[in-house]
Order: structure tokens, then C-alpha cells, then sequence
């Protein structure tokens, strides 16, 4: 059995995940990457995008929506705007969300607003495909 | 004239009654919404803390990297985000974080405000403060969304250089009976000394894609959850403050009403026993 390390993942409205797992695998910008024990001690920027947790062989996927990762040797920390199981993803909400993002995308051009519609779409579409998956 | 004190006591019971109806709805008002904020505080606080950690962490082993953000210039102006109630009824909650802002300022003419919360914001307008920005209810379910816009606005002050530095002015949540008005500063970022006692490790720190843009990303991130943590604790601090002031106004009405009473059956008595005087001193007449 692979050693275990201590992963964190924290968003600002919960403690996704406090536990020993074997490995992680998460998407930075510049691109997935797996955290296992002993890794060295590193901060990256995370995207949007799904993650995944191996532990005692069994492999959970999640949502996440940007953040960084602080990798230190007695734990790792994952800082996330937001975090959501398979499970938990209210789809209604992020069809509404994919929506408005889309709309703003048409209607508009090239300002701030542009930029978060198209944050906002990504959210929504990772969202969709991780459910979609997990059906 | 006896009947009609009784007549006018009676009517002070009676308002003052109300108003302890008032002030009780709302004590319990109050304290179902500080269980919810107690609820969300809870659940922010390790994101908070953590984030603060690291970021000082980072700062303290990164020393030598110029961003915008980390270097101080001279101070022509002074922002300052200052978050108070929607509402008053709070007892010194709304003046408290209000003399702590104040305090700190030293000329009017150098210093500029983004009032969240509609008590600062009436407050820094009367004194014809500069008010960059308002957010006025927001602080009843504070959400991150309102965090990053606040961050962005200052942090766009910033960089156009109309302010020269950024406090960030709130009340922790100590306890329900205790809230502490606190003052911290966002921009230019300082390490809190005490704090960077330097680990051996940190040397070994790797950044990727650059410290650089490690720190570009992190230090908006810092300052929008800086903002957050100070929405949730003040909008805790402000549910606390309330039930407490609202608690005390409810004791104080009751207590107005015992003695209210008490004059209200000596009236009562007093007019018996001259009632009777008089009763018994025409039938002595008669006689």
C-alpha cells in the first residue's frame, strides 16, 4: 500500500476534505499533476477543472473552481473557491449558469464582464461534464 | 388628582409594554440569525486562517521579489473599507467600528471610503468623507461575489493610484457578548512580524510557473478572502451586539414596568383610602 499524506482542501464555505490519502490529482495552469507523498514543498495556482482523490485504492472525483495548492512536508493544503462532489452539484443551477455565461458571451465584447462570463462558463461546463460522467 | 396619574401610569405600562414586546421579537429575531452567521463563521474561519498563513508564509520566504502590491510608496491618500450594519439597534456596535476608523484618520482631505454597510456609509457622507464605493445590504448572507468586487474596486484604486494604502476595518466575533473592532491593513501587503520566523524548509519553497506570478495570483485571492472573513465576522459581531443591546432592553422594560406597577397600585390605594375618607367623613356629617 502506497504511504498516505495529510491532504487539506478548504473552501471559503467549508472543510471539503480533512483526511490521509495516497495520491491527488489536481489541475494547476500549467497543467495536471499528481500529489503523493513526500512531494517537494511547492505553491501553484489550480484552474477549473475536476480533481482527483485515490485513496486505499478507491478513486473519488470532485468539482473545483480555481485556487491554489500549498504542498509543505507535513501536509498539504488546497485552497479552493469552491468544491463540490458528483453528487452535490445543483445541475439546474449550473445549466442556468451555462446559460447566462453564454448569453453574455454574444452580447458582449471584449471587457471585464467577458472575462468572468467566460470564468463563469468553464465553472458551469465542468460542472455539467463531472455529473455527466457520474450518471 | 389621583384617578388621573392612575390613568396616565396606566398608559405608560402600556407603551412601555409594547415596546418590550418590540425589543423581544427581536432579541429572538436576532438570535436565530446570530446562530446561522455563528454557522457560517465556523465554517469560514479555517479558510481564513489558512490563507493568511500562507500567504504570510510565502511573502517571508520570498523576500526580494518586487510586485506592485508588496512595495509602499509614499502616502498621499489613504483608503479605507470600513464595515458596519444596515441597521442601528445595536447597541455601540456601528459607533465602535466607526471611532476605530475615525481614530486612525488624521486628515480628512487625504483619507477616502468604501462604506459597507448603511450605517458607515450615512455616517462618512454626513461628514462629507470621499465615499469611493458603497455596498449596502450585503452583510445578511455575505457571499464571496461581494468580496471580489469590493477587492477589485480597492485594488483598482490602487493601482491607478488614487489611494496609497488600503485598511480594512471590521468587528471580530470574540463571543456573543464580546465583539472587538479591528484594523488591519491589505495594501501594500505587509508580513506580520512575529509571524515570519522563517522555517528551513521555506528556502526550498518551489513556485511554479514563477514566485511571481504565484504571488500575482495569490495576493488578490488574499485580499478578496481577507474582505470575505471580515463580511462574516462582522455580520456575526453585528447579530451579537444586537441581541445582547436587545436583551438588556427587554430586562430594562420589564423593570420599568415593576415599578411601574408598584406606583400604580399605591395610586390605586391612595384613592381607596380617600374614597373611603370621604365616605365615612359625609356619613359622620349626616349624623
Amino acid at each position: 500500500m502506497a504511504e498516505k499524506f495529510h491532504l487539506q482542501i478548504i473552501t471559503p464555505h467549508r472543510i471539503f476534505l480533512d483526511d490521509k490519502v495516497e495520491r491527488v490529482i489536481i489541475r494547476s495552469t500549467e497543467g495536471d499533476f499528481a500529489i503523493l507523498h513526500d512531494h517537494i514543498p511547492m505553491v501553484t495556482p489550480l484552474r477549473i477543472g475536476k480533481m482527483t482523490i485515490i485513496n486505499e485504492g478507491k478513486s473519488r472525483e470532485a468539482a473545483m473552481a480555481g485556487g491554489f495548492v500549498h504542498i509543505d512536508l507535513d501536509k498539504t493544503v488546497v485552497m479552493l473557491d469552491a468544491a463540490e462532489w458528483p453528487d452535490e452539484i445543483d445541475v439546474n443551477r449550473a445549466k442556468k449558469a451555462k446559460e447566462r455565461a453564454e448569453d453574455r458571451l454574444k452580447n458582449n465584447h471584449g471587457n471585464i464582464d467577458q472575462i468572468r462570463a467566460e470564468i463563469a462558463l468553464n465553472k458551469a461546463l465542468n460542472r455539467l461534464n463531472l455529473v455527466e460522467k457520474h450518471k | 388628582m389621583a384617578g388621573l396619574g392612575m390613568r396616565d401610569i396606566k398608559r405608560r405600562i402600556k407603551s412601555v409594554n409594547s415596546t418590550k414586546q418590540i425589543t423581544k421579537a427581536m432579541e429572538l429575531v436576532s438570535s436565530a440569525k446570530l446562530r446561522k452567521a455563528k454557522e457560517s463563521l465556523e465554517k469560514t474561519r479555517p479558510y481564513f486562517t489558512m490563507m493568511g498563513e500562507t500567504i504570510n508564509e510565502i511573502i517571508a520566504s520570498t523576500k526580494g521579489i518586487k510586485h506592485e502590491y508588496l512595495i509602499s510608496r509614499e502616502v498621499k491618500k489613504t483608503g479605507y473599507i470600513v464595515i458596519t450594519a444596515d441597521r442601528g439597534l445595536c447597541g455601540g456596535y456601528n459607533s465602535n467600528v466607526i471611532k476605530k476608523a475615525t481614530s486612525h484618520m488624521e486628515d480628512k482631505e487625504r483619507v477616502s471610503v468604501i462604506a459597507i454597510g448603511q450605517k458607515g456609509r450615512d455616517f462618512f457622507k454626513k461628514q462629507n468623507y470621499d465615499l469611493d464605493g458603497e455596498f449596502v445590504y450585503v452583510l445578511e448572507n455575505p457571499t464571496f461575489i461581494t468580496a471580489q468586487s469590493i477587492g477589485n474596486l480597492s485594488r483598482e484604486l490602487y493601482k491607478q493610484q488614487l489611494v496609497d494604502e488600503v485598511y480594512l476595518v471590521y468587528t471580530e466575533f470574540v463571543s456573543t457578548i464580546s465583539q472587538k473592532p479591528k484594523m488591519v491593513k491589505l495594501l501594500p501587503l505587509e508580513v506580520e512580524v512575529g509571524n515570519s520566523v522563517l522555517k528551513d524548509r521555506d528556502e526550498r519553497m518551489t513556485y511554479e510557473p514563477s514566485p511571481e506570478a504565484v504571488l500575482g495570483y495569490l495576493i488578490p485571492k488574499y485580499i478578496d478572502s481577507m474582505i470575505y472573513g471580515a463580511m462574516v465576522e462582522s455580520s456575526a459581531s453585528e447579530q451579537g451586539a444586537r441581541r445582547v443591546a436587545m436583551e438588556s432592553a427587554t430586562d430594562n422594560a420589564e423593570d420599568m414596568i415593576d415599578s411601574l406597577k408598584l406606583q400604580y397600585n399605591r395610586a390605586r390605594q391612595a384613592s381607596i383610602t380617600q374614597e373611603i375618607a370621604e365616605i365615612v367623613g359625609g356619613a359622620e356629617a349626616l349624623k
